[in-house]
């Protein structure tokens, strides 16, 4: 049973927008781009992001295929469907409404 | 996609488990070649096992995964204890094989619609009225000539179809002539079109058909008969066969599947009603009348419709009865017109077994609640065994439900293999007892199919006997308390109770059960080992028949030819043999009506020694004699009063007015004449060859032997031709024994007799095998206590009672409970009864002997086991 998880929105969001652009990265890879992209201050925790990504494999957000790295081990490599597209468009409006409430918040109070 | 992925993965759990190892794995070692620390990777990365279950978790249905785990540990369980399982797994399988077996005969028998179209439509039409002996009769056979004025007079409504009842005749195909019997029934040709029905080849009768009477010489073949008889050839049509001195041209095969409207029978050969000789027989009624319902009509309509016809008819035949009494005017005058619904169409089979069969489906129906209650017991004592287990279970944190749901999978599992069991034990049963309903000479036939409607009562079953037997015992292991059960104590009182109540429930059942054979066994005996006035053993019958009708000098030389046949006591004739057909009228005395009829038979001199019925008084009949009679004690009492019967005259009466005059020449003993269920009424035998003012030839009758010793059919063959050289113009056809026609009225009886004794053996055996599970258990469970109560002094006899009093009683009070229940469910076959009372000492005491047998030999090895504890070895242990 996937578990309530307070960062899980935001983590989905990035993990999502990272594909989106950079499709078909492993784990570690998504892991690195997002900590550089955001210049090491978003990190993400790495017991949560397979679970994570697991979770939105089987929702239908990622698909999953196995690639050969160069060094030669195996590795699973993720990308957006169809409806990972759709779910981060809905992510990130989301988001951005919660942002511009709280700073709205941040400037009355 | 997702879902069924998911349900997938359940199934490649280690597969799974593996992918998600490996990608965390080369997660970890991507970042140790970024130059991070191992140990410090791994740390970040949490603990390896939690993260797998967790994407497990996502990754399959875990509901599924953890019912596939249940199912896994029941199989466990259920490998683990092999001998405990087989046992309630064969018992279970023969109950539930014998539900499934009583399904499949009721089902094909009573409840499945006919293969027709708009069979919801099709509706019987019988009249009914009260006998002589006022008991209320329904009759579904019509006269033609009425059947064609109902038949118009509902035209615009329904349309009345007619068929004869469907009959064993001989028919001879091709030049060889040689007969053979089948299934001939005639019908309304156009019957196949308004049932919907399709040739299989060639054409069916239609409507064109019931024209002309006489003028339409064509059959149409069932698929089964064409199947069986000609190897589906495809020549078929055109062909011609002789039945009845008539030649048929065969015209088509009927479609598969359809077998008659007269569940019990399949009908070989169909031929247009126009054919059958009896159309131009008045007083006949030989028509089954069926109504197919327009879809706007309403079945009391057309009965209204109906009625004053019918009423019509009716009077205008008491016309003719000039001498007949009033009372009996009216009786017939009172009958009454039904129109009722017939899906499943109309069946003598039907009428005798309905009461029957479903009496048999009840006690099958017991026997397996008897089982539940076993594997119940069985479930309960297994739960108590496992209560550690399941305390461990709930220490660590499984929910009650999960729990509950371990159990019932397992108790699923049983069933389900049970039904496995009793799926092959129906599949031989059924028609094993379709064989036994089948006197020799009439065989009948079911269509037995192991199709979806068996499939879900078997399935509807299964699912009922695990929440019988299952759902208590699941409900008892999840409510286990931890630290109750773990510190190795527990309350296993409330456990006994329910193990206890459920022996009580089997000893009622089972006392129903056994008494209910004992009954059924009782009226076969009875019926069987009455006195029936004759002897049968060593009667061997003859029926013969010439072209043209003979004097008796002709029958007195077959007779005397058969006679000197050797092997052979005596021979005599009769127009059919007792126990076989009816002949009567009503008796009059000095010119008046008597109020009572009699029955009649024509014999020849000689008849009653051959049937070795004693003589009270008077003379046998003499050759050449034609107004003589023998009388019964029966008919003398009812007629003739307290003088001498012997020179009185009396009158016998047919119902269109003319009366024929004998005189009594001599009183013989009592005999059964038709129905072995009727006992002695009064009966006249009068001479053969008796015409009026002067000898009647007679073109048919019934040859009777007496051989000497028992093997009388051996002699069959010598007897046949012994008739044919003393007389050619005789034909045999056909040769039976006196015992045959016996057996033949006590098919339903043996039947009934012989399930009903299976299934107390089987309730017996399954009620002993829980009586004595549960002591076993009981004992096992207070073997410290009887340890203590020996070694402070306590007698073999006081242990004894202490390990069966209350187990007993409890067993006892059922078996109280059962009488009731029987007392109960006797009422309901009180038709299938005969000279049998529940409340007879005869048939309790059996049944009660039975059952106290059972349960003292369920008991004695549990109270030998309890006597024998040694309280030291027992203190011991401990």
């Amino acid at each position: 049973m996937p578990k309530a998880d307070s960062l899980q929105g935001s983590l989905d969001l990035l993990v999502l927008k990272t594909l989106s652009r950079r499709p078909g990265l492993h784990g570690y890879a998504i892991m690195t781009a997002i900590r550089e992209r955001s210049d090491d201050v978003l990190r993400v925790e790495e017991g949560s992001l397979y679970p994570a990504l697991h979770r939105m494999e089987e929702a239908g957000w990622l698909r999953a295929e196995w690639v050969t790295k160069d060094n030669g081990r195996r590795a699973r490599a993720y990308a957006l469907t169809k409806a990972g597209e759709k779910q981060l468009e809905a992510e990130e409006s989301r988001w951005e409404a919660v942002t511009v409430a709280v700073q709205r918040v941040l400037r009355t109070v | 996609m997702s879902l069924w992925s998911r349900f997938v993965n359940v199934f490649r759990g280690d597969s799974l488990r593996r992918e998600i190892a490996e990608e965390l794995e080369s997660h970890i070692e991507e970042a140790v070649e970024r130059g991070r620390d191992p140990l410090e990777a791994r740390r970040a990365l949490g603990p390896a096992l939690r993260l797998r279950e967790e994407s497990r978790d996502v990754r399959l249905l875990s509901w599924l995964d953890s019912l596939r785990g249940d199912a896994v540990f029941a199989w466990r369980q259920i490998v683990k204890n092999t001998a405990a399982t087989a046992a309630v797994i064969l018992s279970l399988g023969l109950a539930i094989g014998s539900c499934l077996a009583a399904f499949r005969l009721v089902d094909a028998l009573l409840l499945r619609p006919l293969p027709i179209a708009h069979v919801e439509r099709l509706h019987s039409v019988a009249h009914e009225g009260f006998n002589d002996r006022h008991e209320l009769q329904a009759s579904q056979s019509f006269e033609y000539p009425l059947f064609r004025e109902m038949r118009a007079a509902v035209e615009a409504d329904a349309e009345l179809l007619a068929l004869s009842y469907a009959q064993r005749a001989d028919l001879a195909f091709g030049a060889g002539e040689e007969t053979e019997k089948a299934y001939r029934q005639f019908v309304l040709g156009g019957m196949f079109d308004s049932f919907g029905l399709m040739p299989a080849l060639g054409r069916l009768l239609t409507a064109a058909d019931d024209a002309t009477p006489g003028g339409h010489p064509y059959a149409v073949l069932s698929y089964d008969f064409w199947n069986r008889r000609f190897g589906r050839d495809p020549e078929i049509v055109g062909q011609t066969f002789r039945m009845d001195d008539q030649v048929f041209e065969i015209i088509g095969v009927l479609e598969q599947g359809f077998t008659g409207v007269e569940p019990g029978v399949f009908v070989d050969v169909y031929a247009p009603l126009t054919m059958n000789g009896a159309l131009s027989r008045p007083g006949l009624g030989w028509i089954r009348a069926f109504a197919l319902l327009g879809p706007d009509a309403s079945a009391n309509a057309v009965r209204d419709k109906l009625t004053p016809i019918y009423r019509a008819y009716q009077e205008e035949q008491v016309k003719d009865w000039k001498a007949a009494k009033q009372e009996v005017v009216d009786r017939w005058l009172n009958r009454t017109l039904r129109v009722e619904p017939a899906p499943t169409g109309s069946s003598e089979i039907q009428r005798t077994y309905r009461t029957g069969l479903t009496a048999i489906a009840g006690l099958a129906a017991l026997v397996l609640l008897i089982a539940c209650a076993n594997v119940a017991n069985l479930m309960s004592a297994r739960a108590a065994t496992r209560s550690r287990e399941m305390a461990l279970r709930v220490s660590i944190g499984a929910g009650r439900r999960r729990l509950v749901r371990l159990v019932l999978v397992e108790s699923a599992f049983l069933a389900l293999l049970a039904t496995a069991v009793g799926a092959a034990f129906c599949s031989w049963a059924a028609p094993q007892v379709v064989g036994m309903i089948s006197p020799p000479d009439n065989p009948t036939r079911l269509t037995l199919p192991a199709d979806l409607r068996l499939f879900g009562f078997g399935m509807a079953l299964s699912v009922a006997v695990t929440g019988l037997f299952g759902v208590a015992p699941a409900l008892r292991a999840s409510s286990v308390q931890p630290v109750a059960a773990l510190k190795g104590g527990e309350a296993p009182r409330l456990r006994q109770r329910l193990m206890k109540g459920l022996v009580g429930v089997q000893a009622a059942f089972c006392v129903v059960v056994t008494l209910m054979a004992g009954l059924l066994v009782g009226t076969l005996d009875r019926l069987r080992n009455q006195d029936m006035g004759f002897s049968a053993p060593g009667l061997l019958l003859l029926e013969a028949s010439s072209d043209t009708p003979q004097p008796s000098s002709a029958w007195r030389q077959a007779i005397d030819g058969l006679a000197a046949t050797p092997g052979v006591e005596s021979a005599s004739a009769a127009s059919w043999p007792l126990l076989f057909g009816i002949s009567g009228g009503l008796v009059w005395t000095d010119g008046r009506p008597a109020e009572a009829s009699s029955y009649l038979l024509r014999v020849s001199p000689g008849w009653a020694e051959t049937m070795q019925i004693g003589r009270v008084e008077g003379r046998d009949l003499r050759v050449g004699e034609t107004d003589g009679a023998l009388v019964n004690e029966a008919f003398a009492e009812t007629f003739l009063g307290k003088a001498s019967p012997l020179g009185r005259w009396f009158e016998i009466g047919s119902p269109n007015g003319s009366r024929s005059r004998f005189q009594v020449v001599g009183v013989v003993h009592d005999a059964v004449y038709h129905d072995l269920r009727e006992g002695f009424r009064p009966a006249a035998y009068i001479p053969f060859h008796a015409g009026d003012g002067g000898e009647s030839p007679q073109s048919w009758g019934t040859f009777v032997v007496r051989t000497k010793g028992e093997a009388a059919s051996a002699l069959a063959p010598a007897l046949r031709e012994a008739v044919s050289r003393a007389r050619p113009e005789f034909r045999v056809t056909n040769v039976r024994t006196q015992q045959e026609l016996i057996s033949r009225q006590t098919v339903r009886e043996r039947l009934l007799a012989a399930l009903a004794s299976f299934f107390a053996v089987v309730a017996l055996l399954l009620a002993g095998l829980g009586l004595y599970g549960v002591l076993e258990y009981s004992v096992f469970q207070r073997r410290r206590e009887i340890g203590v109560r020996r070694a402070v002094g306590a007698q073999a006899g006081d242990i004894a009672w202490q390990v069966t009093a209350s187990v007993g009683a409890t067993a006892a009070v059922g078996a109280l409970i059962g009488v009731g229940l029987s007392l109960l469910a006797a009422r309901s076959i009180e038709s299938l009864l005969y000279q049998v009372r529940p409340t007879d000492a005869a048939m309790l005491a059996p049944a009660a002997l039975a059952v106290g047998l059972a349960a003292v030999a369920a008991a004695a090895p549990s109270v030998a086991k309890a006597v024998g504890i040694d309280p030291a070895e027992i203190l011991r242990a401990d």
